[in-house]
């Protein structure tokens, strides 16, 4: 599984309330959610991520609420990866259970803003095409993995209970 | 073992777990509010099983947008209501009958020692106040726990924070909670537990243990817990007649990092926006005026606090220009600082006292801030756009500095309002 995008780069603890504020949280609505994704720190990220995104922050990424609003806004704002130092425990859940591919790699000394990327989350590696330079990620492990390849949680809980 | 590997290791069924090591466990109680029910309730439904794995271990609690300030809200939370009637939920704590999930959680006997809690909210390692291994999910790891009854977790490494000696006078279990997570950061514990102990966390009551393990993820932690005592097991007696068996470390147990503490020489603290671990003493930040303060949330808003918060502002007036909000944690609490008198105390200095709930803490409605206004609260976050504009500054702190400050118009340490 590849995927491509131009990067957008964000700093260290980028907490789920300027990710999604609780505000929007009634919204429900995944389109509407990605309408404000990012609102807190960067209100014109719905339009950089128009074309295909790939996040690149520092550490913490996703730290505070459990809003798995979180995940959805990002990924139906055209986010195809997060790519951070460190993940909150919750966020890291939450994106692998909706099917938002993340890797843990520190990276923003090799990215600039707009960089072409691509990134093959099974393996673990992130190529800038733009300067030309391929990084590793840490893999992520065989369960996640395994949530991913089925569509997200509640395709692997499905198959799980014998329902498909 | 420590506590936190004896409970998962009983919760799945091994003998013996170690840290990294991923296991499959089994649920005691699973808690979902108002907010994150909705969404639960659909990943449930594409699940595509009927029947929730077992309702008495199901509690639903609202409290995030109570009574509910949109129309979208209200259907939401109809939305919640018929899903508890339809699956038997009986523990369903609907409006005027319960409170802040967490507080409800604890004085209503649904947490006890040794279990395994989950909860659709990051704030559920508040349980660990009661020595229960409590932590929060997200939507679908909670619809699939209503499912199936269990959740793979990884066993997370444990830090010990020992804290010796006893509080000083007005400085409470929030102070010290700041000044640990000003200490280790907000990721200082990521994917890890904290271990609280030691004289000074013995001598807290469970409210305030409670506000110690309720902060634990905002230093990143994946559950916040207290090794269970005499105090746990009355507390826990008085409100459940169900039986339990509360677990604690072994004498040799083994902890990743140890911290140690000596809790007398603390002082009032005060966490600066936009982030929780950047925390100075509240006597160095006077020149900083506010615009409101705000006492209440699973944080800061049950019996000791407001019973703190009262004894600063009792016969004396909140300063003109500022406005003081206050929300009892929950029923109970609202019934009980009623009885004592603390809400005419409140009422009287010029504060609002609101209805049991959330409040402005998750920037919904009932008190969220304007472009450029300066906020001192008792809840655990202060990030950009947590209580309403992103324009607006969010200083942590206990009810107490927070009662003094709305006194003062500034932030105020509260031992310079009473000696």
């Amino acid at each position: 599984m590849k995927i491509r995008g131009k990067a957008v780069i964000y700093g260290d603890d980028i907490d789920t309330d300027v990710i999604i504020p609780g505000r929007y949280l009634v919204l429900q609505d995944p389109a509407e959610l990605a309408k404000h994704a990012m609102e807190g720190v960067d209100p014109d990220y719905p339009r950089k991520a128009r074309g295909g995104a790939i996040i690149v922050a520092g550490r913490n990424f996703g730290c505070g609420s459990s809003r798995e609003e979180a995940p959805v806004a990002l990924k139906h704002a055209n986010t195809r990866c997060v790519i951070a130092e460190s993940f909150a425990r919750i966020f890291y859940r939450n994106a692998i259970n909706v099917g938002l591919p993340i890797l843990e790699a520190s990276i923003r000394d090799r990215v600039s803003e707009g960089d072409e990327l691509e990134v093959d989350v099974v393996n673990g590696i992130i190529e800038n095409k733009t300067k030309g330079i391929a990084i590793k990620a840490k893999p992520l492990p065989p369960l996640a993995l395994e949530i991913i390849n089925a569509g997200g949680l509640t395709r692997h809980i499905r198959k799980k209970l014998g329902l498909e | 073992m420590n506590i936190v590997e004896k409970i998962l290791a009983r919760a799945s069924g091994e003998k013996r777990v170690e840290p990294g090591q991923i296991v499959d466990a089994r649920v005691d109680k699973a808690m979902m509010h108002d907010l994150t029910g909705p969404r639960v309730i659909d990943s449930f439904r594409e699940i595509g099983v009927e029947r929730v794995w077992d309702p008495d271990r199901i509690v639903i609690i609202f409290d995030h947008d109570v009574p509910p300030s949109t129309i979208k809200a209200a259907e939401l939370q109809r939305k919640v209501r018929s899903f508890a009637r339809e699956q038997g939920i009986r523990s369903f704590y609907d409006i005027g009958r319960g409170g802040v999930c967490h507080v409800v959680m604890l004085e209503r006997g649904h947490v006890k020692p040794g279990e395994l809690v989950v909860g659709a909210d990051s704030h559920t390692v508040t349980y660990g106040a009661l020595g229960a291994f409590a932590t929060g999910v997200g939507a679908t790891d909670m619809a699939a726990v209503l499912a199936t009854g269990s959740i793979w977790l990884r066993v997370p490494e444990s830090i010990r924070f020992e804290v010796s000696g006893r509080l000083p006078k007005l400085v409470f279990a929030k102070d010290l909670i700041l000044h640990v997570i000003g200490m280790i950061g907000a990721s200082g514990a990521t994917y890890k537990a904290m271990v609280f102990a030691g004289e000074a966390v013995q001598s807290l009551g469970i409210d305030g243990r409670a506000t110690m393990c309720n902060m634990s993820i905002e230093a990143g932690a994946k559950a916040g817990i207290v090794e269970p005592d005499e105090k746990t097991i009355q507390y826990v007696k008085e409100r459940t007649t169900e039986p339990f068996d509360p677990i604690k470390s072994d004498e040799n147990a083994e902890f990743s990092e140890t911290y140690e503490i000596d809790a007398s020489k603390l002082e009032p603290l005060v966490a600066l926006p936009p982030r929780v671990d950047n925390v100075k003493p509240a006597s160095e930040l006077g020149g900083i005026e506010i615009n409101q303060g705000f006492i209440g949330t699973c944080t800061n808003g049950r019996l000791d606090d407001l019973r703190a918060a009262a004894e600063i502002l009792k016969g004396r007036k909140v300063k003109e220009g500022v406005r003081l909000i206050i929300i009892p944690g929950s029923q109970e609490v609202y019934r009980r600082a009623l009885e004592e008198g603390l809400l005419k105390v409140f009422v009287e200095a010029g504060a609002i006292v609101g209805a049991p709930g959330c409040g402005p803490c998750i920037g919904i409605s009932r008190g969220v801030l304007a472009d450029g206004e300066t906020c001192i609260s008792s809840a655990n976050r202060n990030f950009v756009g947590r209580m309403g504009s992103p324009k607006a500054k969010i200083y942590l702190a206990s009810p107490a500095t927070v009662a003094a400050s709305a006194i003062a118009g500034r932030i105020t340490d509260p031992r310079e309002v009473v000696g």
